[in-house]
């Protein structure tokens, strides 16, 4: 503990604004160096899964390795060397905590540090649930038993390969298949924990659920996967955090997360990312290459992204929409804040099958430093998707001269009777907008915030409030540095 | 007795490497009003974003004392929360803030840095109505984006409502006339008027003497070629209007 102790101080005196690098020194069981199908088959024993689960994982795994990193993301980075890393890193407990009061201390103190409190009688009592993932394995879920009254299911994912096989073995990949693309196929293979979530016919869920992901262990990639099912008639709305020690070295986050919602049936998926994005000069970092999609599978449904991306040293993220309901409706609303030499290169897919689905896209880029940032997104209406429509807008806002931004979107459309809107815009913080904020008073850096803000009001609306105002924080904290 | 709140001494100052102050004195006490009047490009929002500490313009000489400081030793926003205040002839748009948290900010700003409890948001929602009103600005418009889609006259009668909220102990108008109708310059007046007290000072730059109806001076000065060339009552301003600059300019050339 005292070790752990003295990193938390380190960091902390150190003044970086990084406030959520420390280090948990907590005995950890790790499997060797490498991914060979020998690795997987350990993984798969020491979570104790079924045959099926391990069958699934060993296909994917030989469909991996003939398949290729994709190439055209505007993204640069030193080549991953997937050989030296380890797949599965889990806290060493004793016995399996059988309640929260079991948990090991130290992770306890580790998600109170991270503002996550996880015991139940804490700030956010009653307006929360939260899965803590803590490197491999998921360590702690609160409010199980209340959310069970109502029949929802909210646990980690490898409670629910073992308590409800058939549920995830209808839908687990059925919305991401393993075939789908590199990182996906590799998070097949060696996904090791995350969060399932189900809502039963015609229920509310009546409190927020969130996981909470935190890398610790050095060399470790996390490979997270998380499955979210919404019968019919039924909402919840999900967050997920995330956040990494400081490191010189880049780690690896691969994730997939794979939502099915039904008829009449309404979904709310927000992610605030802070990922350690590097420090000022570019040395590491947390590369996070992730699978999100959703399956609007019933009419009537409805699918809601909301990201706030500050974190990582680079990004691959394209939360998408399949509307395969007649009438479902999609929507991605995303701040994506870069500063230093991070990049991103971030966006959605809009695919419109179902007769009269809609969808929205708000995306607003803030790049700051020697960062680079791009808009990547699909908007693909196929025949017989008649009177589909959606209204894409992206804004971005240049902080400095020697960031950059790009918007690449990419329109299909097999159907005449679809309506498809495109604007966006870049602008830049002037010197006249800085020079009339600090003559009413107002500091520079200041300035710069209540414009970023500004800028991004309409995204951050869409988070839940208490989320609100800490992603609000995070802009800010992040914007550090970008000006003077 | 007489207070200085101002005082320029022997400036000289440019942008951009030209230097177009030369040799310009000014002192404004506690409690008045000075007009600077001159022709077009003679450089008198020069002056004013000198004073402002604009970060483009330099000065390469002489001295600026308000309220007993070194102005040119302050920031552009300490010099704001000393109490310097510039109406601006041209207000920028900033599209997504808006006005209400921004001048919450300000004033906040302004009075922790002297010390002073900051403003909760009711009691400041309540002032900034109040002095709106006045103003003929409706809270629809104090919930726009700062000068965005505003018309002339909206934007110079948003700067006055600025300096009501912040009330600074010298404001500088610049051109506060410019596109704006008699009816709003008669309301923009009114508003300058109603912050004035025997404390505070009032630096009126235009080139017109409509404003001066409004907001009565006690010193005239005609400005050309950099500095201060003649200095009058109320009634130079009257004359500047009959006779115009040429006068001075030929002077300078």
């Amino acid at each position: 503990m005292t070790d752990a102790k003295n990193n938390i101080e380190i960091t902390d005196e150190s003044g970086d604004k990084y406030k959520y690098g420390f280090v948990t020194e907590i005995e950890a069981d790790t499997v060797p160096l490498g991914l060979t199908s020998e690795i997987i088959r350990l993984i798969s024993k020491k979570k104790g899964e079924p045959e099926w689960l391990l069958q699934k994982r060993l296909q994917a795994f030989e469909f991996w390795q003939n398949m290729h990193e994709p190439a055209w993301a505007k993204l640069s980075y030193d080549p991953i060397d997937y050989q030296s890393l380890s797949y599965y890193s889990a806290p060493k407990q004793k016995n399996a905590p059988k309640s929260l009061d079991e948990v090991d201390e130290k992770l306890l103190k580790t998600y109170e540090k991270l503002g996550i409190p996880l015991q139940e009688q804490k700030i956010l009592a009653g307006v929360v649930a939260v899965d803590a993932v803590f490197d491999s394995v998921s360590v702690a879920t609160t409010y199980q038993a209340q959310l069970k009254e109502k029949g929802i299911i909210f646990c980690s994912i490898s409670e629910a390969v073992k308590a409800y096989p058939e549920l995830v073995q209808k839908y687990l990949g059925s919305v991401v298949p393993y075939t789908d693309n590199f990182f996906a196929c590799l998070n097949s293979a060696v996904f090791t924990d995350g969060t399932f979530v189900y809502i039963p016919k015609g229920v509310r869920c009546p409190m927020e659920l969130s996981t909470y992901f935190r890398i610790n262990s050095r060399n470790t990639g996390q490979f997270e996967r998380t499955l979210i099912i919404a019968d019919d008639d039924s909402y919840v709305s999900y967050l997920e955090g995330c956040t990494a020690p400081q490191r010189d070295e880049n780690q690896l986050h691969a994730a997939i997360v794979e939502i099915v919602v039904m008829n009449n049936a309404e979904v709310k998926y927000s992610t605030v990312q802070n990922w350690y994005p590097g420090d000022k000069d570019g040395k590491g970092g947390v590369y996070n290459f992730v699978t999100k999609r959703a399956a609007c599978r019933g009419i009537n449904a409805k699918m809601s992204w909301t990201q706030v991306e500050t974190g990582s040293a680079v990004t691959w993220k394209y939360p998408s929409c399949v509307l395969q309901g007649d009438n479902s409706h999609g929507e991605f609303y995303s701040v994506a804040l870069t500063n230093n030499y991070q990049q991103a290169d971030t966006g959605t897919k809009m695919i419109h099958i179902g007769k009269n689905t809609s969808s929205r896209i708000i995306s607003k880029g803030i790049s700051a430093g020697f960062s680079n940032q791009t808009y990547r997104g699909l908007v693909k209406v196929a025949q017989g998707a008649e009177k589909s429509r959606n209204y894409t807008r992206c804004d971005s806002l240049l902080i400095g001269s020697t960031c950059g931004s790009h918007t690449v979107p990419y329109i299909e459309s097999r159907c005449k009777t679809a309506q498809l809107e495109h604007e966006a815009t870049t602008s830049k913080i002037s010197d006249e907008q800085l020079f009339y904020c600090r003559q009413r008073g107002i500091s520079e850096e200041e300035a710069v915030s209540l414009i970023v803000n500004g800028f991004c009001k309409e995204v951050m609306q869409q988070l839940p409030m208490e989320f609100a105002i800490e992603a609000a924080k995070l802009i800010n904290i992040s914007l550090e540095g970008s000006v003077g | 007795m007489t207070t200085p709140l101002l005082e320029i001494e022997d400036l000289y100052g440019g942008v951009a490497g030209k230097e177009i102050i030369k040799g310009f004195n000014l002192t404004i006490n506690e409690g008045e009003v000075h007009a600077i009047m001159g022709p077009n490009g003679a450089g008198k929002s020069t002056l004013s974003n000198i004073l402002c500490g604009k970060p483009e313009y330099y000065v390469s000489s002489g001295k600026i004392t308000f309220k007993g400081k070194d102005l040119l030793k302050m920031s552009v926003e300490e010099r704001a929360r000393e109490g310097l205040f510039l109406s601006m002839q041209k207000p920028v748009e900033i599209p997504g803030v808006s006005i209400t948290p921004f001048l919450k900010h300000a004033l906040n700003s302004i009075r922790t840095y002297r010390g002073e409890k900051e403003m909760d948001t009711v009691e400041f929602v309540k002032l900034l109505r109040e002095e709106g009103r006045k103003l003929n600005l409706g809270s629809d418009m104090l919930k726009r984006s700062i000068n965005v889609g505003f018309s002339g006259g909206e934007a110079k009668r948003l700067e006055t409502l600025q300096m009501a909220i912040l009330r600074p102990d010298l404001a500088i108008l610049d051109e506060a006339d410019s596109g704006v109708d008699i009816d709003a310059m008669r309301i923009i007046g009114e508003g300058v008027n109603a912050c004035r007290t025997d404390k505070t000072g009032l630096l009126v730059i235009t080139h017109y003497q409509r404003l001066l109806n409004y907001i009565v001076p006690d010193y005239v000065h005609v400005y050309a070629g950099g500095k201060i060339v003649k200095t009058g009552n109320k009634d130079l301003a009257e004359e500047l209007e009959r006779t115009g600059y040429s006068e001075f300019v030929k002077e300078q050339a």
